[in-house]
């Protein structure tokens, strides 16, 4: 289990970088945290020619706030996400789910840019920038473009990233007033990849209808799977057991898991609806209660 | 394809070392056969049991998710590296002793890696969140009982000194 | 005597080194001009080989030889038979032991088909996709009763069938017996058994000193004297120029007493032919095919009873997926055979296997060695047996253990050991009610049960009971020599992995020689350092090679006090040993060191009497007439989340008896240790195989070892009824932990859901929230 022959080089800057990679093109992977692609460069199931570390790049790591949206650099580790009290404060969805992504040393060198750019449909970050409605600011040598997170996961490991491009920073709104959200997963072992977990924001009206709903779901697709339109009919209503009970339907019927090691097809769609049933109540109850 | 050498200065428990390696040498290999500090142990090679777990620069990360040019550079602690003195042991290795907290000790550097740096940011933990440190550092023989007894000891007794 | 360590919670003498990094492990030994070896393995299941081109591989930069089957000459040989069956009539056994590559055929996935060797392991990895196999695919054998079924193939083309072996064991009558019970309760059982997944995988390094015509190799062996034996029998060298060495291992539970394993053959000989040190370190992926598995049987059993609940008889027809070699005998089938019958009164039993050959990895013993899937299938028996009579599960085993008069207790069929199943020594009852009372059992079901359901949490209780035959022969040896330096060393030819030999071994030795325990250095595993032994398997070592040290210490401890009495001119009997001294009772300030004695036991000068034998130092040997019988209950309390079915063990209660204890610490770390494999074997781990033999979960992302959040706190207690078979009165602890686990998790999970409303029946382990989900959708689905 050892790697094969490859070219390493250490980016100094972004534009070096960002050079480099038009030079090589898709031979070349960045080398963010490393914590998806070494262990698959390890089973040789990764083979790149040329690895580009960008872990010089500290440009490319921080948390800022501007009014209401959230800027998070893509090279930000889980470590400094986790600790990080204005993220807690602004996106407690993303707080609520780091401690599930694999363990302390993983989240001490992992990054949220790498996470993503990884694009594992059952990774839990997909979800949640899914879910938060977030944008993706990619950089070229040559250009840079915005790609909404719900456009961005293409397929398994698989993004709209062009070969001469890095996902450089991540933006999240900040949710609004009145609004809950919760991350749940179900995982045979803490720090596993669920065998489905969701990623649900809430926002009610002045009068406790439902005046907006997003869901996604990690583990239950080819990438990211955005339930949002499944669970459309609750806006407008009142947040009651039935009404839960239907949106829980809903989703169901609109996923089509893969299965996986741990979960059938059909145990997946039964836990999507479990999980949709005690996400929504949970964020409906933070919702209401702040 | 290109094997070529990249030189790599690196400090390891406090020891400046200059060696040569292949881009692609795991870390865990280069500390072990490079460096021949073979205390940081390797069980899987794919991120997932932690006996490899080192501090690098203080923090607890897998040495077989990085390659060897990536610590050009940077500190790292090993077990070698935990002890203050050859005739004293870190509080959390006497614990460890003292509770009977290893059986094959393959397992055990790494979660001395780890535990120690848990402790240092979380000076009176309870067992529930010592369980949820721990549990990225698979152990085949102890059922973690007396591992979590050890660290919560240690955690006292580093407590008392203070 | 002072101190007395026998029995004490002595911490162990081994820690520091481990703790500190500076035990050395196979990987760590680094020698000049050391080469590196890599596997190709099969991809197939099953396949012919009809052509492998390694010209490209010997090629590459930096490759020093690639060797297929071919290059091997005569060397190249099916390897031992490790246990020839026991000796019971009828017995059909078919050998067909492993080679070190494969030739003509393969016949699983990661078989060995050659061997590449460069200047490093990154390099012989490179060199493995350089080589050219044409294969033709065969059809996979894998599922056992489909390998029985005509027209199935072959495993192995020279047998007619995948039988290999068949195997009928009966005590009393049982035909006759059933015929008048009360019921017969029959059902069918699936229990697949995992890997033993030490945190160490497997290595070998192999160096040839040709100027000492010495062959040393570090190997993570659990037997180094076989290991020695064998390779020096193979390379037609003297045992005396071979030296294996099994340093610290980390971790073995079984599997690492195999042998030969390919690796083991091939490093030595590549050693000597290239002369030069060779290493081989199995990767985390090569371990889950290169290393032998327990896997599944499956029992169509049932028990025959009276009215008020007592086993009449029992009959069990079972199917054994022994893999697709057999080098360890019967071993696995014939404990599960024999570990059935439990702490119970069986008067009939009819036994029936057929060992089966799979395209799958070999089966060979993994801590429990088959003793899990007797103990489940006569624990669920009792339990739908109860269910059935209206009777409480912890009264109806009651009403069957085994009476505390009753011992010894003859089993009347053939143990792995091949003696008679007898068990030496219990006392059932006390530890059932200590179980009973540690959990709550009564008080749980009467009210805490009712009362947590009342609030929609689903909780079960669940008890299990079990028998262990441990510490068998068929003997081991130790040497204990006071040094002159007034340190004592004592060594041993089994090897250790974590069990703590190196204190317990020294806790015997300092009571009888009078030292500080720290003072007694335990050497293990090291073929030069002690010429004779087995190995570490069946919960043995403390018992078999423990007791030898005990009788080498106590003729070590006859020789102090003689040449002491020699040097006082007094009685031997007015002398006491302790803290390295020898002192004449109630005479102060007369004494003399042990270190003294010792270097006056090996003078320089003078005449020593006829018959003085010099040193202070005794080898002796010990060998059990048969194994001593531990027993134990383990007793659970679980909360089932009904939706996810995802389950929290809220409490878990271990009784234990194996005899005399040595050291309460390490007993404890052994019982834990197996308990946490236990739930890993009963919850989380299962090797996925698809219909054509590959394993579909090759990694710890996929096959899951329980974490330190998935293995609850234990509460253990003890009861102490010594073996009579041993002067110590020790039985076996090492497996224990392991072998009821299955159906306690069974029993709660059924509990705590009220599946027998539902008339579901969990009969098989591995259980997962899957597969829960599973079998009561599907009983739902039927009503």
């Amino acid at each position: 289990m050892k790697p094969a022959p490859l070219k390493y080089m250490a980016a100094t800057s972004l534009d070096h970088a960002l050079r480099l990679k038009a030079d090589y093109g898709g031979e070349a992977s960045f080398l963010a945290g490393g914590q998806s692609l070494i262990p698959t460069m390890n089973f040789r199931l990764a083979q790149p020619a040329v690895l580009i570390d960008i872990n010089q790049l500290s440009d490319l790591a921080g948390i800022a706030r501007d009014g209401q949206t959230i800027h998070i650099g893509a090279m930000t580790r889980y470590r400094a996400l986790e600790r990080d009290p204005l993220l807690a404060d602004a996106l407690p969805l993303m707080t609520e789910a780091l401690p599930h992504i694999a363990h302390p040393q993983i989240r001490n060198r992992g990054t949220l840019g790498g996470n993503l750019a990884h694009a594992d449909p059952a990774s839990e970050m997909p979800a949640i920038v899914v879910a938060l409605g977030g944008r993706l600011r990619a950089r070229s040598a040559a250009a840079e473009r915005w790609i909404e997170a719900r456009d961005f996961f293409v397929g398994p490991l698989t993004t709209a990233l062009h070969d001469d491009e890095m996902l450089v920073e991540i933006e999240l709104p900040a949710p609004v007033p009145r609004s809950g959200s919760c991350f749940m997963e179900v995982a045979r072992r803490r720090g596993d990849f669920a065998m489905v977990g969701i990623a649900l924001m809430l926002t009610l009206g002045k009068n406790g209808d439902c005046s907006s709903i997003r869901i996604a779901l990690c583990g239950a697709g080819e990438t990211p799977v955005d339930a949002s339109d499944a669970a459309s009919g609750l806006i407008g209503q009142p947040i009651d057991g039935e009404a839960i009970g239907d949106v829980a339907a809903s989703v169901q019927q609109s996923i089509d898991p893969p299965g996986n090691m741990q979960a059938s097809k059909e145990f997946q769609r039964h836990l999507a609806g479990v999980l949709v049933k005690r996400a929504l109540r949970a964020a409906w109850e933070r919702a209401t209660h702040g | 394809m290109d094997s070529e050498k990249h030189d790599i200065v690196v400090t390891v428990n406090g020891m400046r070392y200059l060696r040569q390696a292949e881009a692609r040498m795991l870390l865990s290999d280069f500390i072990r056969h490079e460096l021949l500090l073979a205390g940081t142990h390797v069980g899987c090679e794919h991120g997932v049991c932690g006996a490899c777990t080192i501090l690098f620069d203080g923090h607890p990360v897998r040495a077989c998710l990085m390659l060897a040019p990536q610590a050009n550079g940077h500190e790292i602690t090993t077990v070698e590296g935990l002890a203050p003195s050859p005739d004293q042991l870190h509080p959390l290795q006497q614990a460890m002793h003292d509770k009977h907290g290893l059986q094959c000790g393959y397992c055990t550097p790494g979660i001395l890696m780890t535990m120690t740096a848990f402790l240092a940011e979380h000076p009176v933990p309870d067992e529930a969140q010592v369980r949820e440190a721990l549990s990225g550092n698979l152990c085949r023989c102890t059922g973690y009982q007396h591992i979590v007894d050890a660290v919560l000891e240690a955690a006292e007794k580093m407590r008392d000194v203070k | 005597m002072t101190t007395r360590y026998f029995g004490a919670p002595i911490k162990r003498n081994e820690d520091k080194r481990l703790l500190t990094g500076q035990a050395l492990f196979v990987d760590d030994v680094e020698l000049p001009g050391m080469l590196h070896a890599a596997f190709l393995r099969s991809q197939n299941a099953h396949g012919r080989i009809k052509s492998i081109d390694v010209s490209t591989a010997r090629a590459r930069k930096g490759v020093v030889a690639v060797y297929t089957a071919t290059d091997l000459g005569y060397y190249w040989q099916p390897g031992p038979l490790l246990v020839p069956p026991p000796p019971i009539a009828g017995i059909v056994f078919n050998q067909r032991t492993q080679v070190p590559l494969a030739k003509d055929k393969v016949r699983h996935v990661g078989e060995p088909i050659a061997i590449v060797i460069a200047e490093s392991r990154y390099i012989a990895e490179d060199a493995l996709a350089d080589i050219m196999i044409d294969m033709e695919p065969l059809p996979a054998v894998v599922d056992l009763e489909k390998a029985l079924a005509a027209g199935s193939a072959t495993v192995h083309d020279d047998l007619r069938s995948n039988v290999a072996a068949h195997v009928r064991q009966t005590k009393g009558n049982y035909a006759q017996a059933a015929a008048k019970a009360h019921c017969i309760i029959k059902r069918r059982f699936l229990y697949d058994h995992g890997m033993s997944s030490p945190m160490e995988t497997r290595g070998v390094v192999a160096q040839w000193d040709a100027r000492a015509g010495q062959l040393t190799v570090w190997d993570t062996t659990q037997a180094p004297v076989f290991v020695r034996n064998g390779l020096a029998g193979m390379l037609s060298l003297s045992e005396r120029q071979v030296r294996v060495i099994a340093p610290f291992v980390g971790g073995g539970f079984g599997p690492k007493i195999m042998m030969f394993y390919p690796e083991e053959v091939l490093l030595p000989w590549a050693a000597i032919k290239l002369n030069r040190p060779v290493k081989w370190i199995e990767d985390r992926l090569e371990h889950f095919f290169a290393t032998t598995h327990e896997r599944s049987q499956i029992h169509d059993a049932e028990i025959a009873l009276s009215s008020d609940g007592r086993i009449v008889g029992v009959k069990d027809v079972f199917l054994h997926d022994t893999g697709a070699y057999d080098p360890y005998g019967l071993t696995v089938p014939i404990n599960s055979q024999c570990t059935l019958l439990g702490p119970y009164v069986v008067p009939h039993y009819d036994s029936i296997f057929t060992a089966v050959f799979t395209n799958l990895p070999i089966v060979t013993p993994y801590r429990g060695a088959g003793r899990q899937h007797g103990v489940f299938v006569i624990e669920r028996l009792l339990d739908f047996a109860a269910r059935e009579l209206g009777l409480d599960r912890a009264e109806i085993r009651r009403r069957n253990l085994i009476p505390p008069d009753a011992f010894p207790y003859n089993n009347e069929i053939i143990y792995q050991d091949f003696a008679p199943l007898s068990y030496d020594s219990g006392n059932y009852e006390p530890v059932l009610d200590k179980a009973l009372a540690l959990i709550g059992y009564k008080d749980f079901i009467a009210s805490e049960q009712p009362k947590l359901r009342a609030q929609g949490r689903h909780v079960g209780v669940a008890i299990a009971c079990y028998v262990e035959g441990t510490g068998i022969g068929p003997y081991e040896g130790a040497k204990v020599q006071v040094q002159a330096n007034g340190k004592v060393s004592v060594a041993t030819g089994i090897g250790t992995q974590g069990q703590g030999h190196f204190t317990v071994f020294a806790q015997i030795a300092a009571d009888q020689v009078g030292v500080d325990v720290r003072n007694v250095d335990v050497v293990t595993g090291d073929t030069d350092q002690f010429y004779w032994g087995a190995g570490t398997f069946a919960s043995r070592g403390a018992v078999v090679a423990g007791n030898a040290v005990n009788e080498a210490s106590k003729v070590v401890r006859q020789k102090i006090l003689k040449l002491a009495a020699e040097h006082f001119e007094c009685a031997e009997d007015d002398l006491e040993i302790a803290n390295g001294e020898v002192s004449i009772v109630g005479v102060p300030g007369q004494f003399i060191r042990l270190g003294e004695l010792a270097m006056r036991a090996n003078p320089m000068r003078g005449a020593v009497k006829p018959g003085t034998e010099p040193g202070l130092e005794s080898t002796q040997y010990f060998g059990p007439p048969s194994g001593a019988t531990a027993n134990g209950v383990h007793a659970m309390i679980v909360e089932v989340d009904p939706d996810t079915l995802m389950l929290q063990v809220l409490k878990y209660v271990v009784v234990h008896d194996c005899g005399t204890v040595i050291n309460p610490l390490i007993l404890a770390g052994q019982i834990h240790g197996g308990v946490a494999q236990g739930i890993g074997n009963a919850f989380y781990e299962k090797l996925v195989f698809d219909d054509e033999g590959q394993l579909l979960n090759a990694s710890l992302t996929d096959y899951l070892l329980p974490t330190s959040l998935d293995v609850p706190r234990m509460e253990l207690a003890h009861t102490v009824t010594p073996s009579p078979l041993n002067p110590m009165g020790i039985k076996g602890a090492g497996e224990a932990g392991a072998i009821p686990v299955g159906p306690l998790f069974a029993q709660a999970i059924e509990d705590a859901l009220g599946l027998a409303a539902q008339n579901v029946e969990l009969c098989e382990i591995p259980l997962s929230p899957n597969r829960l989900w599973e079998l009561v959708g599907k009983a739902h689905s039927k009503s």
